[in-house]
């Protein structure tokens, strides 16, 4: 039995993009010792940033049965307007920009939740339609062009760092004090789906909808509540990103989206709902940061790099999908 | 003196004009096991949404351990301890048994934070309560059907259960486990719980009702001790009418149909032989994985054999997929009509012509009013309850979509017909119905193969039975020198076999 739970553990979806994780810095670092040095770490944390936020948020709309493709979108708009607006107003708060980023994403997020929980429009529908619309309206508004002048106080924190560090070449890498933001995230996600009813409730939803209205699960309020946070959250990851890139650009966010899905499945959240963890999802981010980061040092040419991570897509959620197959093919206990 | 737990008295419902329920009465002591008897369509879910709340009566009264309840909805009913498990159980597959016992409760009291010790507790101590033994831990989505009921009863009896309203329970479980789910409830029967089961199987009634209640069309028709009912009566207050349970003895045979000679298909099935003449019913029973479905599965080429020879008419033939199947005109009708047999939501007149709407293609188009017309004459002919050939079949009961999976494979005037668990979830007067139209074929020279567990429903209906067993023919007999005691006998493997030729 024991031996059993062992083997279970150690063939999770988890530890399966672990190896894979493992194999491939291996393989990365044999081609180019530089691989292994601190400011690969920090680089690394650096490109994940931004995408962890996303995926955390459609790992919990995923695990309640739903698909969000608005994020990045969602998180243009309010990093843009954001920016513009402070600007205009002659804004240098840190708070200010923060707030605001994240008050544009949440009235987005609850579009999403009123055409998804109130109108019963099929999620991917529902959040193709916002995602458009609000890249429509960032657009429009920009006219295409990028804000380059962030305000002081904001554009401050891109040179504020939890550490630094001198290579041996004499270069400086640091790492950003932004890091901070995902790191408490996933420990307050994780937290939320394990210990409160509220993530219980998320996972019963996902898991089965007529279930969960049955056992008196207000599942209307819980996508509101999802949904809702999610676009809060990604707007607050949309300044994040402007502060990382020092400019506020209208679109470069956009068409991380299938990406973000891509991290999230391959974490081993299934796409059908209700299964789904924050480890897993981290691990997905981190093995797609690592593939899209460092083909390059493998030799492998730059156009190579859609059909890698396209592959590691198909493998990936092959596994999951075999495998849950499996658990419904399996003698029941 | 009996304690009256719930009392429903002349109750009304109208859905769009339908009238669903024609002032009912119901009266369930606590500590009883009551039966809510009736085919498919009576009103029997209906009743039971308007007792958990989920429907508001019309008119008439609810009466709940003696108040007399006022604007009555979902949330008082669990509150006053009525609990429904309804077909599906509604359980979550993604989570653990512990949380799917306890989460009910903690909703209910609106707690926060979730406690996974607690929760653990709760569920055993509720297993406990029932004699069942669970590992909490593991997820629901790996645990069998029976199992999952034993949660979804923890659960009820965590939420304070003092009525227990099973919908249809013993639908998806073996013989085995309908024993085990009925100490269960005779379980709860003494610690004072009052159980109402729904049900339309007249054994399982006789062996656990104390109480039967019959409902006919939204009306109540009959009510009373189960010992007041003998079966005859219990059935024609059930469907109306008299159904005679006929036994299928055809006098003589005629040219035989099919035979097949040694087919094999490694892992499921070896060297099975036998034939088929015009005017045979030929059924195959076995126990799961006997490799009874298999044999089907190799005769319509889902599944083909690795070898052995088929012969059809005289002539061998070779099945090697279902286009060869089809191509012999044998129809298939499958154990799961829900998933396999039936489009849901297309209309009844697409269902009975999809398998044969070749015939309906002529010149380059389709003929609607020869498909509508063809579908018209079977709902006529084989008592389709339907006003017309529109409706989604998904709108009709169990019985009607299964006589139009039935219907469909007729309408290619097959040459065999095999039919899995044909009667699966049908109330007693479709099934006598189905019954008779397999007989009337079989009488036209249409081979007919019945694979089934149901014991009665072979011998009445076969007149030679098939009994495999680890993939091999372990006897084959004539139903008219048998019983049910002896095939079941045959069937466990307690009896010698017996082959006849």
């Amino acid at each position: 039995m024991n031996r059993l739970k062992c083997f279970n553990k150690l063939s999770s979806n988890e530890m399966i993009v672990v190896y894979i994780i493992v194999v491939l810095s291996l393989l990365i670092g044999f081609v180019n010792p530089a691989f292994f040095a601190l400011s690969t770490i920090f680089g690394t944390f650096r490109s994940m940033l931004i995408m962890t936020i996303f995926a955390l948020c459609e790992m919990i709309i995923i695990i309640s049965g739903g698909i969000d493709v608005s994020f990045p979108a969602i998180a243009s708009f309010s990093l843009y307007f954001t920016v513009s607006l402070m600007n205009q107003y002659k804004i240098d708060s840190v708070l200010v920009a923060f707030f605001l980023s994240g008050f544009f994403g949440l009235a987005w997020g609850l579009l999403n939740a009123l055409l998804i929980g109130t109108f019963r429009i099929p999620a991917l529908i529902a959040t193709l339609g916002t995602s458009s619309l609000a890249n429509g309206a960032v657009l429009v508004y920009s006219n295409g062009r990028e804000i380059s002048n962030i305000p002081t106080s904001v554009d401050a924190i891109s040179q504020k760092y939890l550490f630094s560090v001198t290579n041996t070449n004499g270069g400086k890498s640091s790492l950003t004090i932004l890091i901070l933001f995902p790191i408490f995230l996933c420990i307050l996600i994780h937290w939320i789906l394990k210990y409160t009813i509220l993530g219980r409730k998320i996972y019963a939803v996902g898991g089965d909808y007529n279930a969960a209205r049955i056992a008196g699960i207000n599942v209307k309020r819980t996508q509101y509540i999802i949904y809702t946070a999610a676009g809060f959250l990604v707007g607050i990851a949309g300044i994040c990103n402007t502060i990382l890139l020092r400019n506020a650009h209208p679109s470069n966010l956009m068409g991380a989206e299938m990406m973000v899905i891509a991290a999230v499945v391959i974490g081993g959240t299934r796409i059908t709902g209700g299964h789904g963890s924050v480890i897993g999802t981290v691990l997905g981010v981190l093995l797609i940061t690592l593939v899209s980061n460092n083909l390059i040092m493998l030799g492998i040419p730059n156009y190579w790099q859609a059909f890698a991570v396209g592959l590691i897509i198909v493998i990936g959620t092959s596994i999951t999908s075999l495998k849950a197959k499996k658990i419904a093919l399996s003698p029941k206990i | 003196m009996e304690e009256v737990f719930l009392k429903l008295n002349n109750i009304h419902k109208t859905f769009d004009g339908v009238h669903a329920l024609k002032g009912v009465n119901l009266t369930v002591n606590k500590g009883e096991i009551h039966c809510l008897a009736g085919e498919n369509g009576c009103g029997k879910s209906t009743l039971i949404k308007t007792i958990s709340g989920v429907h508001r009566a019309d008119e008439g009264e609810i009466t709940i351990d003696g108040n007399l309840m006022q604007k009555y909805n979902p949330i008082d009913a669990i509150r006053l301890g009525i609990q429904v498990i309804y077909q599906d159980f509604a359980v979550f597959p993604n989570l653990t048994v512990a949380e799917n016992i306890a989460m009910n409760k903690a909703l209910q009291i609106g707690k926060k934070r979730m406690d996974w010790n607690e929760s653990r507790k709760l569920a055993l101590k509720a297993m406990e309560q029932i004699g069942a033994k669970l590992d909490p831990d593991v997820l629901v989505e790996r645990i069998s059907v029976a199992h999952k009921q034993m949660v979804a009863i923890c659960r009820a009896i965590l939420n304070d259960a003092k009525l227990l309203i099973l919908d249809e329970p013993t639908t998806a479980l073996t013989a085995k486990e309908v024993k085990m789910l009925f100490e269960v409830i005779g379980t709860l029967k003494s610690k004072g719980i009052a159980i109402v089961i729904v049900t339309h199987k007249i054994d399982e009634i006789y062996s656990i009702a104390d109480r039967l209640t019959i409902l006919r069309n939204g009306a109540n028709v009959a009510t009373g001790d189960i010992k007041e009912f003998d079966r005859p009566s219990f059935i024609q207050y059930m469907t109306g009418r008299e159904i005679v349970d006929t036994h299928y003895r055809p006098s003589e045979l005629g040219k035989e149909i099919l035979k097949i000679e040694h087919l094999n298909r490694k892992g499921a099935f070896h060297d099975v032989s036998f034939s088929l003449n015009e005017g045979d019913v030929l059924g195959i029973t076995g126990l799961l994985g006997s490799g009874r479905s298999e044999i089907a599965d190799a005769l319509f080429g889902i599944m083909p054999a690795d070898s052995g020879k088929i012969y059809l008419h005289d002539k061998e033939i070779s099945i090697n997929n279902i286009g060869d199947a089809i191509k012999h005109k044998f129809a298939y009708v499958p154990e799961d009509r829900l998933t396999q047999g039936s489009f849901l939501d297309r209309s009844i007149a697409d269902n009975v012509i999809a398998a044969s709407i070749s015939a309906y293609l002529k010149g380059g188009r389709l003929h609607y009013s020869e498909m509508t017309e063809s579908a018209e004459n079977w709902i006529r002919d084989i008592r389709i309850v339907t006003p017309s050939s529109k409706p989604m079949v998904r709108s009709l009961s169990g019985g009607n979509q299964q006589k139009v999976v039935i219907a469909k494979w007729l309408n290619t005037h097959p040459a065999l017909l095999i039919l899995n668990g044909p009667t699966v979830g049908v109330d007693i007067g479709a099934k006598a119905d189905i019954h008779k139209i397999l007989h009337q074929l079989a009488a036209t020279g249409v081979g007919i193969i019945i694979i089934s567990d149901d014991l009665s429903e072979l011998i009445q209906n076969c007149n030679k039975i098939i009994v495999m067993r680890s993939g091999a023919v372990d006897s084959m007999i004539q139903s008219a020198q048998t019983d049910e005691t002896r095939l079941a006998a045959l069937l466990g493997g307690t009896a010698k076999q017996e082959v006849i030729s």
